[in-house]
């Protein structure tokens, strides 16, 4: 084996460096999944009866289901009756200020290095803490408020704005559209909204960090983002957890509405636990997202970094319907030791002119394997629809895979449909040449692979940019000098 | 300042080094030359410290340290800078932070503070103008989409930034045009201090014409079979490699 290999080989070794439990009372369900969990979660969250209906209805649909085993990824079967499905800080905390926070939580954040106070203070960021399933601490709402924008916790918005979580909920993801959509839809725990009036374009970046936390806890997140005609809101969700043995489950749901002439742009860094070397423990993330252009000239724009998760189910998509509308989706997706990666998009043209962008960038280390999985559909009326894909893929070391599924399909002669695909390695005369100029073969890597993603990171937010670009660096540590 | 003694190394098991020796003090210059399949640019990998290139014997020292012995970036640390013959390309990273980086973690190794943005943009403009590169090749990616000629000053300008003690160029000359040929040569003169050596591996003796050499050697099988002032290259020029052949011939 060359040197350039063994090193790359160490990255193997590089451990979670978030990992760490933190000791808040829990407020559990009791184990396993029947009617009765989903009136208890109902129940504890104090929800009115047509939302506790809706989740039943959502419960006995996904008992007539199969779990899906199409995507390329393996992992023993999941024992969803051995899940907890809700746990809440014991303490509710009903906060004015941050100063009220449960110390244990607040130093949970220190340790992730997200302080509130800092993040408030520096970078004007409202930040949405969830640990666990509940809304801790919710900040800049009233700043928010002033323009109409209502940027809250699920369960908030399901008692303060019924009429539009009534309108919108399961409109872009119903809770039929999947196996997990549908078990999400049962046993949600709660989430965020987000709701941004006409004509307002939202002043700051709006900011949620999740977090798992409970040992043995499912996590099922629902957020709902609804963009008015003509505004503009740009979102982030970012997420790490602590580090556990056995396998923890998480089905999110994100619905974005984007109306006429609005446009939402949401970015996304996700570090979960991914498992050590061996490919023991780590989180489960089978998430459904997708977002529905209703409008003319509407707009979405996924950005995805993704470095962390045992298994890694996830195709953040777009339904173009307004003409003229745009979908994006730039992604990179990081795999190494045993992680494996099944993600992509997908991009429904219904609209005419609609426009598509897909950058994916795929990085496969250790053992890993990491597939790109895309679906790029016109429909019958698209009149003059296009889509651009590139999908790249690199390697570093000779042990893991890398895969790219495209489905194109296309119903109408007037669109044009460009795919692009590349495999790469990072190659030992790149590395060489580093070394050469006085870089570490560790520091040459993270250069080439930085490189690499460059596309995808100019799509981030600047803070965000740089937090993924030190994540990048710890997913590939070891791998390296 | 370089010693080489008996140096013996071979790729994928064909030996290519046959107990090469070169002496080379501060401040010169020496040219090596040589045919096709002599070793002259296994001569460059070895010293450079390529993993593929595995030393069979000998020793060699640099600046009071056994070169053999330190990773290849070490040796870039200690003053080692090799102009590649093909340069790499590394999409999506900037000529500008690529330097930054190899720049700071150099003057680290020698415990000196890193270059904040601000001083090194001053010093890259400066050394900008010795191979008359222009600005917007500093934002470019490290060699994507760069002639031949742009790598080659690139290599150049590299060098001028990390200001190395030795300098080996790696057939710098081939596939330049004239006029490239004389930017690189004058970058490489303005770059000869009294103090800096450099190994010039070249295959004509054109480029010696623009960066004139203390010594010209003949590398052939391995080892260096003849070694000369500057006017050694011409002879070579007008008569080829054969003479030399024959005289290892009867010398063997």
């Amino acid at each position: 084996m060359s040197e350039d290999l063994k090193i790359l080989d160490e990255v193997t070794n590089s451990e979670y460096k978030y990992g760490f439990v933190s000791n808040i009372e829990s407020d559990n369900a009791p184990k396993g999944l029947d009617e009765s969990t989903v009136r208890f979660i109902s129940a504890k969250k104090n929800e009115p009866e047509w939302l506790l209906e809706w989740r039943l209805k959502s419960f006995r649909h996904w008992l007539t289901l199969d779990e899906p085993t199409w995507a390329n990824v393996h992992y023993p079967k999941i024992d969803f009756q051995d899940i907890i499905y809700y746990s809440a800080p014991k303490k509710k905390p009903s906060l004015n200020s941050l100063d009220e926070l449960d110390p244990e939580i607040k130093a949970t954040f220190d340790k992730l290095g997200i302080s509130l106070i800092e993040q408030q203070r520096l970078a004007g960021v409202a930040v949405d803490a969830v640990i666990d399933s509940v809304s801790v601490k919710t900040t800049f709402r009233e700043t928010l408020g002033e323009l109409g924008i209502i940027f809250c916790s699920f369960s908030e918005a399901v008692h303060d704005h019924p009429d539009l979580i009534k309108k919108y909920l399961g409109s872009v993801v119903p809770h039929t559209d999947n196996y997990y959509a549908a078990l999400n839809s049962a046993v949600f725990s709660d989430g965020s909204f987000c709701y941004i009036p006409k004509g307002v374009r939202c002043p700051m970046e709006l900011s949620t960090y999740f977090r798992i936390n409970s040992a043995g806890t499912g996590q099922f997140e629902r957020t709902l983002i609804i963009a008015e005609e003509g505004s503009f809101v740009s979102y982030l969700e970012g997420c790490t957890a602590p580090m556990r043995d056995e396998n923890q489950l998480h089905a999110a749901i994100v619905e974005i509405i984007s109306h006429t002439d609005a446009t939402v742009k949401y970015s996304t860094v996700q570090n979960w636990y991914p498992g050590d070397k061996n490919g023991k423990g780590g989180i489960y993330n089978f998430v459904t997202k997708r977002g529905i252009c209703m409008g003319d000239r509407a707009k979405i724009s996924w950005t995805q970094v993704e470095t962390g998760s045992a298994i890694t189910w996830k195709y953040p998509s777009v339904i173009l319907k307004g003409d003229y509308s745009v979908g994006e989706f730039y992604s990179v997706a990081v795999t190494n030791n045993m992680q494996q990666a099944d993600t992509g998009t997908k991009m429904i043209h219904l609209g005419k002119k609609t426009k598509s962008i897909i950058i994916s960038k795929g990085i496969s280390c250790g053992k890993s394997q990491n597939s790109y999985r895309g679906l790029v559909r016109i429909g019958k009326k698209a009149e003059h629809a296009r889509n651009f894909s590139q999908c790249d893929s690199l390697l570093i070391g000779d042990k893991c895979g890398a895969h790219t599924f495209p489905y194109i399909e296309v119903g109408n002669k007037t669109a044009k449909v460009e795919h692009e695909a590349t495999t790469s390695k990072v190659g030992e005369d790149q590395i060489f040449y580093c070394n050469q100029r006085g870089i570490s073969t560790e520091d040459a890597v993270n250069l080439i692979v930085n490189g690499y993603c460059k596309e995808v990171f100019n799509q981030l937010p600047m803070e965000f940019a740089v937090e993924a670009q030190k994540l990048l660096a710890i997913s590939l540590e070891g791998s390296v000098g | 300042m370089l010693s080489i003694k008996d140096l013996k190394a071979s790729v994928e098991g064909k030996q290519i080094l046959n107990g090469l020796n070169l002496e080379v003090k501060p401040g010169e210059v020496h040219a090596i030359m040589g045919p096709n399949g002599s070793g002259k640019s296994t001569l460059a990998s070895v010293l450079a410290g390529r993993e593929e290139y595995e030393v069979e014997g000998g020793a060699v020292n640099f600046l009071g340290k056994d070169l053999l012995d330190m990773s290849p970036e070490d040796r870039a640390r200690a003053g080692m800078f090799l102009a590649f013959q093909y340069p790499v390309e590394i999409p999506g990273v900037s000529n500008a932070n690529f330097l930054k980086t190899a720049v700071n973690e150099v003057r680290k190794s020698r415990s000196l503070a890193p270059y904040d943005s601000k001083e090194f943009l001053k010093i890259m403009k400066e050394k900008m103008a010795l191979v008359e590169m222009d600005k917007a090749m500093t934002q470019r990616s490290v060699n994507e989409g760069f002639s031949g000629g742009e790598k080659k000053r690139n290599e150049i300008f590299q060098m001028a930034m990390l200001e190395p003690t030795l300098a080996i160029l790696d057939e710098t000359d081939s596939g330049l045009d004239i006029d490239a040929l004389r930017i690189v040569s004058n970058g490489v003169n303005a770059l000869r201090d009294g103090n800096r050596s450099f190994i010039v591996i070249t295959h004509y003796q054109r480029l010696l014409d623009y960066i004139v050499p203390d010594f010209v050697h003949v590398l052939y099988k391995g080892r260096i079979v003849k070694s000369g002032t500057k006017d050694l290259a011409l002879e070579l020029e007008e008569k080829g490699y054969d003479w030399i052949k024959e005289e290892v011939a009867v010398g063997a």
